[in-house]
């Protein structure tokens, strides 16, 4: 599957002027609000019509300004899941499912109800109405709904936005789930980091209507909003001391156990305000993680606050430090540093597939 | 109290008069009313205007002009005689026409408000599922708008049974073919001792009008209950 949009289109104060190619996986389109994600969505599923540009999937132009192509939305076979679920209020949950699929045609069907509705979780609400599902029920139902109109692209407009952060939780395995098992790409709007460092692929960050990067998730994300992403995979659990170690480009990791089976791969969030430098290898100290680092980068920028930028192992890093620290330690580009992090420093929510940790984390350690 | 065979033909005629007058406006009505809510075009307010007009035209001008448009010597009368075999001019079917009209805007106004208030977001989505525009309106605006519909519908058939000014002026007050309840009521005025009649025509009107809105009412909440999803 390949997806290529090169549009332009004026919106309001700003000019949406965005080109990118979207593969298999999860695409995520990461920015602000109002950077203009969800108007380029709407405009690959043909709901807004751009005022100069191309969107083509598969080989086939859905939309070509030039020469006057305008694929309509119900020809296009693009799910959508909105922000809003957008049931059908008229319909219970099981004629809400199978509403695209009846407009399909036979032959193009990918899917069958059942392992979606199983999958879903969705068994023991088919005979209800939209109107007595709780907010993660009807998000539920509208990814099956778009899922079992046998899309071969499938968008995702904020989904989690209007739940609060227990449901949000709830949804997340089952995107995760539809991300693996339906081979469906995906390109999913948000401006969560930990969304987007949980679920994406491939991450295209967007703002004033522009593209400013487009990469992986490690490459992309690292530095926006303070903090480090760092993909690893777990080694094993220490069950006794409730310890799970996780190897990464950076080194060993420890952090408080966590639920996922050893060999599936995860993203850490590292924030910049917990990791402390050490010019010399510890001894004696309480945190877990030590890791040996070379300084890439200084940023003195917000005073009394230096960025500092890491390269471990080839992974980055990136650390708050105070200036003063800075001169007092010698800290500058191509010194020879040790980046320490505290095992419960790691970010719950950045955790990747399926994660959820057992023990308390969060905590803040100051610098 | 008993009625007389006259006053009897004349509440069947009234009611059967309103039943059609309401089911032959219903889709012209809907599609109208569908047009005004989500279209933009030029004209649309002079065909506002249109379909407003009646209501706030002197009924007895609006049979004048369907008596000019459909009379036997009309400007479209004879032709749909001819060719089509339908005639209104001194007929129930004229009276049905002229209650069509007389009811026609509050029929459409009471669809279009509430085809205005479906969400336009829900028909996104269902494009995006793959239903083009007809099987949109088929299968969401249309059931959404059901409420409106009737609600429509019974505002009309009310106005119908007590229209009187069109179609005494279009089709006149002949006993058994155009005379309906409020015709024979104004006739029972017009004759000495005929306040008994009135009286009981009156009553007939109230309790016909009474138990139409009350249907209307139980179903409408029947239908709002399942579209408000529980």
């Amino acid at each position: 599957m390949s997806l290529d949009v090169s549009i332009t289109h004026r919106l309001g104060a700003f000019t949406l002027d965005v080109a990118f190619h979207g593969a298999s996986g999860l695409t995520a389109l990461f920015g602000p609000s109002g950077s203009g994600k969800t108007t380029l969505v709407n405009i690959i599923a043909g709901l807004v019509h751009p005022e100069r540009g191309r969107v083509v999937v598969d080989d086939e132009v859905l939309v070509d300004t030039a020469r006057g192509t305008f694929v309509r939305p119900h020809r296009r076979r693009i799910g959508y899941v909105f922000q809003e679920a957008r049931l059908f209020p008229h319909l219970t949950v099981r004629q809400n499912l199978l509403y695209g699929r009846w407009f399909t045609r036979r032959e193009a069907r990918t899917t069958r109800p059942e392992p979606v509705i199983d999958l879903l979780g969705l068994g023991s609400l088919l005979d209800r109405r939209p109107g007595r599902l709780s907010g993660g029920e009807k998000q539920r139902v509208a990814l099956g709904r778009a899922w079992l109109a046998s899309p071969r692209l499938l968008l995702m407009d904020e989904p989690l936005s209007s739940l609060d952060v227990g449901r949000k939780e709830e949804i997340l395995p089952y995107i995760e789930r539809l991300r693996d098992e339906s081979r469906i790409p995906i390109v999913y709007v948000s401006h969560s980091l930990a969304e987007v460092a949980r679920l994406a692929t491939q991450v295209v960050m967007l703002a004033d209507g522009a593209v400013r990067a487009v990469g992986s998730v490690e490459s992309v994300l690292t530095g926006v909003d303070a903090s480090a992403i760092l993909e690893a995979r777990v080694a094993g659990h220490d069950v006794a001391v409730g310890l799970t170690t996780l190897e990464s480009r950076a080194g060993v990791l420890r952090l408080p156990q966590i639920t996922l089976p050893v060999g599936s791969t995860v993203r850490v969030r590292i924030r910049a305000q917990d990791v402390l430098l050490a010019v010399r290898a510890p001894e004696g100290l309480s945190a877990r993680n030590v890791l040996p680092a070379v300084v890439t980068e200084v940023g003195l920028k917000s005073d009394p606050v230096a960025d500092v930028r890491l390269d471990v192992g080839g992974a980055t890093l990136l650390a708050q430090i105070t200036r003063e620290t800075v001169h007092a330690l010698g800290i500058e580009p191509g010194r020879r540093v040790y980046a320490i992090i505290k095992a419960v420093a790691f970010d719950r929510s950045g955790l990747g597939p399926g994660a959820a940790m057992s023990g308390p984390a969060g905590d803040i350690v100051d610098v | 109290m008993s009625l007389s065979p006259e006053e009897i033909a004349a509440v069947r005629l009234s009611v059967r008069v309103a039943f059609w007058a309401v089911v032959a406006s219903l889709p012209v009505g809907i599609a109208i009313a569908v047009v005004l809510a989500r279209g933009r075009f030029w004209g649309k307010t002079l065909l506002e205007g249109l379909v407003y007009l009646p209501l706030v035209l002197p009924p007895v001008v609006t049979g004048y002009v369907l008596l000019i448009l459909f009379g036997r010597r009309g400007v479209l009368g004879p032709f749909l005689a001819e060719y089509l075999g339908i005639v209104f001019a001194f007929r129930w079917t004229g009276a049905a026409l002229a209650c069509a009209v007389m009811g026609f805007p509050l029929l459409v106004r009471s669809v279009r408000l509430s085809v205005e208030a479906v969400d336009r977001k829900l028909e996104d989505a269902a494009s995006t599922l793959g239903a083009s525009r007809a099987w949109v309106f088929a299968t969401v605006i249309l059931p959404l708008v059901l409420p409106g519909i009737l609600a429509g519908a019974v505002l009309a058939f009310a106005r119908s049974l007590g229209e009187f000014g069109a179609t005494i002026t279009f089709v006149s007050n002949i006993p058994g073919e155009t005379q309906t309840l409020p015709s024979a009521l104004y006739t029972f005025t017009q004759v000495p001792g005929g306040d008994a009649g009135a009286l009981r025509l009156s009553l007939i009107a109230i309790a016909v009008s009474l138990l139409a809105l009350l249907a209307a009412e139980v179903l409408g909440r029947r239908i709002a209950r399942r579209l408000e999803g529980a």
